[in-house]
């Protein structure tokens, strides 16, 4: 059998050009072959490229589009970057996130009638919180009984969904809704306010900015971050060393499932007002592109996050304009993604023929 | 032996360079027909890269290697196998769950050939095993064997596929004192076959047991080639190390109190490898205390035990004058025990963390590194740099990655790591596994200045002669039972390759502490 | 009672192995990525891409078996992407499967669109029909069950029986088994790891796609979006579920299929009615993480599963 003929080498200190070029040339390559794909629907490479940009950033109301798009995006992009950091891997965001939707209009249509000031917090705490229990199962499934984190939290996604759809047929059923599966809208006290009047975009997003933040100091300064890093890139020698290792899974899968859920309070207090089976178009999967395209870096998230984003909302307003199925941004996003994971790769290695 | 035989192998004129690092500087080398070459030199001295070049691991630079007259095309694994050329490696390359015939089956049939046929595979491995005195069962799946077994499935890998090369490396590393004489006995019957064997090691006796000639490596450049017969051990030791190091000298130890006893301690067994059977161990201050066996006979969960990484199934442990209810990785570090790790890759180290991240792995949840759930980078930077001064960690400084640095230096940082805190208790497990010999000396220095200001040293590992050298006392583990101690200079390396197999535990013996 | 006539129903039985069917198909690909040492998430896009690509080429106008073909070359060719990413350049297996899968998912809507710009309900083909074993299919029961299915059905058994008897008998199956435990030893004997991994993930991706194809042209006639459901998921819990081995893991796929059929016709009877529609459905993702539980602990998981093979690097 002849053998493989190549093989990688590690760079010991990579110069500047090397860990730049890669990354540039993934993103290249991604526009290449976004503008192969528009040319196979018959259109246009530059001008699809161009309304993708211009739906996306080339007006006040496009850009306000995509930043409360960006919104839920940042919030699950974290969440997968904080568990991915401690190699837990929660695909399992699009649950958390509705589980967090379910408990801001089940404690925000009525239930609790307090003043905006103090029902606000308190819907963000239960849905932080009903995220983390949701993420705990699977956690201490892991850590108990060894059952593999990912397949878990994909079937919970399905899981929840439907438990969310039995409710909004069910109890949850907004009884003037017409029979659309619609929850009740929230009572305006519990509604996000606008960060400005009358621009359309939710302090929400300031919220997400707020914990990409925080997340950001967990991670690089306190004791929690040092053992999720540690447990991340190596799990024995954690233990070796002392670091409690399934409780730092369980504490990052709290973080991450809490983090997860505030896009589904955000989504429902700030933008939709209620809850629907599609109230998430993915955005817990999409956090898993968001989150390695900023490496894992909190702050990163915000940036890929509104890039994202861009990609969506110009893709849609492309699609109209243009006619090419809105699925290119998707095509784009996966393509981007795996580029980018060889890229980062290519930073560190130098491919050797052999 | 045979100075006319035909050559059967030769390396012309090998070089191979990693960045800066001359691994293997012009060497040549030849093989005859029934004749056994040594290869002899330290650990880095490039044997290892010589033998991956053979077998096509690595392109060399410049030089070519010829198999029976014809040049092997450079870096094909499969042309050195196909050639007639066998390799038992120090680590063994065997599939734990697979059986017997499945390891030495593997590759040998065409992947495109629609049927194994394993039982003609394993009458062939029975006829091979009882030819050459090789005993294990064909059908046992490898992860139940012992270690002497699994190396006489690599030997039978070899043999079943007909070689006429065979290189061991390192192949005593893993075997009682007895096993080897039975290794040797093997290989003997091998070469009256006309097999020929290049023997990778850098224990002096083996070579002059075994070898017609020696060839010895130092920093990548081959400085002698001789016979047996025309040199001795001292010759050869000298060649070997040149003149830069020296072991060092151990003055006699008085032990004080017992700082850690185990009292009949037993663990599970997991799978094959034996848990502990009803162990009693005393540590003392001011010893180093040795614990001889081959490997996979309880080291493993004694080493978790004394280190916290799980509590006894049965049995006490009493650290001090306290016995421990609550004992884990976390109460051992509190407890003053410091425990330098089997391996310092997967276990000791985090690669992709830095120096400083890696220097408070242990003591990062304390003050002065944590403070109410905080981190005090710049008082883990201080200590970091601190160790790297104090333990000549030869490195660009504490924000390098661990990775970067050799394990001489990586296991120097887990020194400065665990002794930094004064530790009562020293679990030295492995601690110079495949060190060179500066940093062999300085670890063995380390382990001496702990034992001489009060510590009690245990000291895991698998090669005899570090054991008998070092220890004030030494027990033997086997099959998860402890021997009695035994003092320095009381026995001798089959006396004690006795107990490695097992025998004497049953035997009323003499105890000699 | 009830549920007791279901269960001794031969078209109970039938509904079963028919629900089985794609399972089978794509546990059988999962498990010899896994059984070579790779962990293929790509499995739920190329499931899509498969049932998109069969239909398709049927529906274009060639044969029911060509169309089989062109969904298997159409996931393999996802496979040749995942092995490429992930055995020679090591990258995580994680993250590589599920970019696979989403862009096997969304290149696969898109091709759709493309295709079908116009029709708002998705065009029907010839899809396979029930072909009636002589002699075997008049058992009673079994007979019934086993044999009155479609030549789709009776190609997964098959499939099955030749992975095992590769897995177990060949010289090739014995390196993919070694290198899914230990390549170092695969490497050792001359073997190339990267080319016995790489062909199996490209192999074991091709029957995934013809899982999904069993869904588009022999359970269904017409391609659906959604239309895979996490079935790709259950089949990673399914080969599980099966400690890596294709007869337990075919059992495992029967009996959870049974399950699903159960709940299905449970639903209809006047005890079901009383119950939310959503827990039947809810059930087989419940079962899977259940049977996970149960066999996690004792599962004899491939040594080297998801450890990257460098030569080399030490």
């Amino acid at each position: 059998m002849r053998r493989w003929p190549m093989r990688l080498e590690p760079i010991a200190n990579p110069s500047f050009a090397r860990s730049i070029t890669p990354p540039v040339l993934a993103i290249i390559a991604t526009v290449v072959i976004a503008s192969l794909l528009a040319m196979l629907a018959g259109a246009n490479p530059f001008s699809v490229l161009g309304l993708i940009l211009k739906g996306a950033f080339g007006s006040q109301f496009a850009l306000l589009e995509t930043l409360n798009r960006a919104t839920p995006l940042i919030f699950t992009g974290l969440a997968i970057a904080v568990a991915f950091r401690a190699k837990f891997w929660n695909i399992g965001a699009e649950a958390q996130l509705y589980a967090g939707a379910l408990v801001t209009v089940v404690l925000g249509t009525g239930a609790l009638a307090w003043p905006g000031l103090a029902l606000i917090p308190a819907l963000a705490m239960g849905a932080v919180l009903a995220g983390a229990v949701v993420l705990l199962v699977p956690a201490i499934l892991k850590t108990r009984f060894g059952v593999d984190e990912v397949v878990t939290t994909l079937l919970f996604n399905f899981i929840f969904l439907l438990f969310i759809s039995m409710l909004l047929e069910g109890p949850l059923k907004d009884p003037m809704g017409m029979g659309w599966p619609k929850s009740a809208r929230l009572i305006p006290e519990a509604r996000l306010p606008r960060i400005v009047d009358g621009l359309r975009l939710h302090w929400g997003f300031a919220l997400s900015i707020l914990c990409a933040l925080a997340v950001w100091v967990i991670q690089t300064r306190s004791t929690l971050g040092y053992e999720m890093r540690a447990v991340g890139l190596n799990r024995e020698a954690a233990a070796f060393a002392g670091i409690p290792v399934n409780t730092v899974l369980v504490k990052t899968a709290l973080l991450s499932g809490g983090l997860a859920a505030l896009a589904g309070f955000s989504e429902v207090a700030g933008l939709k007002g209620s809850l629907t089976l599609d109230l998430s178009p993915g955005f817990g999967y999409t956090g898993i592109i968001v989150a390695m395209l900023a490496l894992l870096n909190p702050l990163g998230v915000i940036v890929s996050a509104l890039f994202v984003a861009g990609i969506f909302v110009g893709a849609d307003s492309m699609s109209r304009a243009a006619g090419v199925p809105t699925y290119l941004a998707d095509m784009m996003l996966a393509t981007a993604l795996l580029l980018m994971v060889l890229a980062i790769l290519l930073t560190r290695f130098r491919v050797v023929r052999d | 032996m045979n100075g006319t035989a035909e050559v059967v192998l030769r390396l012309d004129a090998i070089t191979k360079r990693f960045g800066k690092l001359v691994a293997n500087d012009a060497i040549s080398l030849s093989l005859r027909r029934g004749e056994v070459v040594a290869l002899l030199g330290e650990n880095g001295a490039g044997k290892t890269t010589l033998m991956n070049i053979l077998f096509g691991g690595y392109t060399a630079d410049s030089g070519s290697v010829e198999v029976f007259g014809k040049t092997l095309p450079p870096g094909n694994s499969r042309a050195a196998l196909d050639a007639g050329v066998g390799m038992v490696h120090q680590h063994f390359t065997l599939a734990d769950n697979l059986t017997v015939v499945e390891n030495i089956a593997l590759g040998v049939r065409s992947l495109k050939s629609p049927r194994l046929r394993k039982s003609e595979s394993y009458i062939k491995i029975k006829s091979l095993s009882e030819g050459f005195n090789l005993k294990v069962d064909p059908h046992a799946r490898v992860g139940s064997l012992t270690v002497g077994e699994r190396q006489r499935v690599e030997i039978l890998k070899a043999l079943y596929r007909d070689v006429k090369i065979l290189i061991l490396d390192e192949p005593t590393a893993v075997l009682t004192p007895q096993e080897a004489d039975d290794l040797f006995a093997t290989l003997r019957l091998a070469i009256s076959n006309g097999l020929s064997i290049i023997f990778i090691s850098h224990k002096l006796h083996e070579v002059m047991a075994i070898a017609d000639r020696v060839a010895v490596l130092r920093h990548g450049k081959l400085v002698a080639e001789t016979t047996t017969a025309d040199t001795d051990k001292n010759a050869l030791s000298a060649l070997m190390m040149g003149t830069a190091a020296k072991a060092p000298d151990i003055a006699v130890s008085v032990p004080g109190k017992t700082l850690l006893s185990l009292k009949n301690v037993s663990t599970p067994d997991v799978g094959n490898v034996p848990g502990l059977k009803s162990v009693s161990l005393d540590l003392k201050a001011g010893q180093i205390i040795g614990l001889a066996g081959v490997s996979g006979n309880g080291q493993a969960a004694l080493a978790d035990v004394v280190g916290g990484l799980c509590m006894p199934k049965a049995g006490v442990l009493v650290l001090g004058d306290k016995v421990l209810k609550h004992w884990s990785a976390r109460a051992a570090v509190q407890g003053g025990i410091a425990r330098i790790p089997e391996d310092r890759h997967k276990t000791g180290t985090v690669a992709d963390f830095d120096l400083t991240e890696n220097a408070i792995l242990e003591g990062y949840s304390t003050a002065p590194f944590s403070k109410g759930g905080w981190m005090s980078w710049s008082k883990a930077r201080t200590f970091a740099a601190d160790i790297i001064a104090k333990y000549d960690v030869r490195c660009p400084g504490p924000d390098t990655r661990i990775r970067l640095l050799s394990g001489g230096n990586m296991q120097k940082l887990i020194l400065g790591r665990v002794l930094e805190a004064d530790p009562q208790i020293v679990l030295a497990n492995q601690p110079v596994r495949g060190l060179d010999i500066g940093a062999v000396n300085y670890v063995h220095s380390q382990l001496l200045a702990a034992r001489d200001r009060g510590a009690a040293v245990l000291l895991i590992s698998e090669d005899l002669d570090k054991i008998m050298g070092l220890s004030d006392v030494i027990h033997v583990i086997s099959g998860g039972r402890l021997s009695p101690a035994f003092g320095r200079g009381t026995m001798t390396p089959s006396r004690l390759g006795i107990w490695m197999a097992g025998q004497g535990f049953d035997a009323p013996v003499a105890h000699a502490s | 009672m009830e549920i007791l006539d279901i269960l001794i129903s031969a078209s109970f039985w039938a509904a079963a192995i028919r629900i089985a069917t794609p399972l089978i198909l794509a546990t059988m690909g999962e498990l010899i990525c896994e059984r070579a040492g790779v962990l293929n998430l790509g499995i739920e896009g190329i499931m899509v891409a498969g049932a998109f690509a069969g239909w398709m080429a049927v529906y274009s106008g060639t044969g029911l078996w060509v169309g089989v073909a062109v969904a298997m070359v159409v996931g393999m060719g996802f496979g040749l992407l995942h092995s490429v990413l992930t055995v020679p350049f090591g990258l995580s297996q994680h993250v590589v499967g599920l970019g696979v899968t989403l862009l096997a998912t969304s290149s696969t809507y898109y091709a759709y669109r493309l295709a079908l710009p116009q029709v708002t309900s998705p065009p029907k083909i010839d899809a396979f029909q029930p072909y009636e074993i002589p002699v075997l299919s008049e058992i009673p029961l079994l007979g019934q069950a086993l044999f009155s299915q479609t030549p789709f059905t009776y190609l997964a058994f098959i499939l099955v029986g030749l992975t095992s008897v590769m897995l177990y008998r060949t010289p090739l199956g014995l390196a993919m088994r070694a290198a899914g435990e230990s390549p170092a030893a695969v490497a050792a004997q001359g073997l190339s790891v990267t080319a016995i991994r790489m062909g199996a993930v490209i192999v074991g991706s091709g029957f995934m796609a013809m899982g999904g194809a069993f869904l588009t042209m022999s359970a269904f006639d017409s391609f659906f979006f959604e239309m895979v459901n996490g079935r790709g998921w259950i089949c990673i819990a399914l080969v599980v579920f099966g400690s890596w081995m294709p007869g337990k893991a075919l059992l495992g796929a029967v009996l959870f299929a049974a399950f699903d059929a159960l709940q299905i016709r449970v639903q209809q009877t006047g005890f079901g009615a009383d119950i939310p529609y959503q827990i039947f459905l809810m059930a087989p993702y419940i079962l899977s993480i259940a049977a996970l539980v149960l066999v996690s602990r004792r599962a004899q998981v491939p040594a080297a599963l998801m450890v990257p093979f460098n030569k080399g690097e030490r």
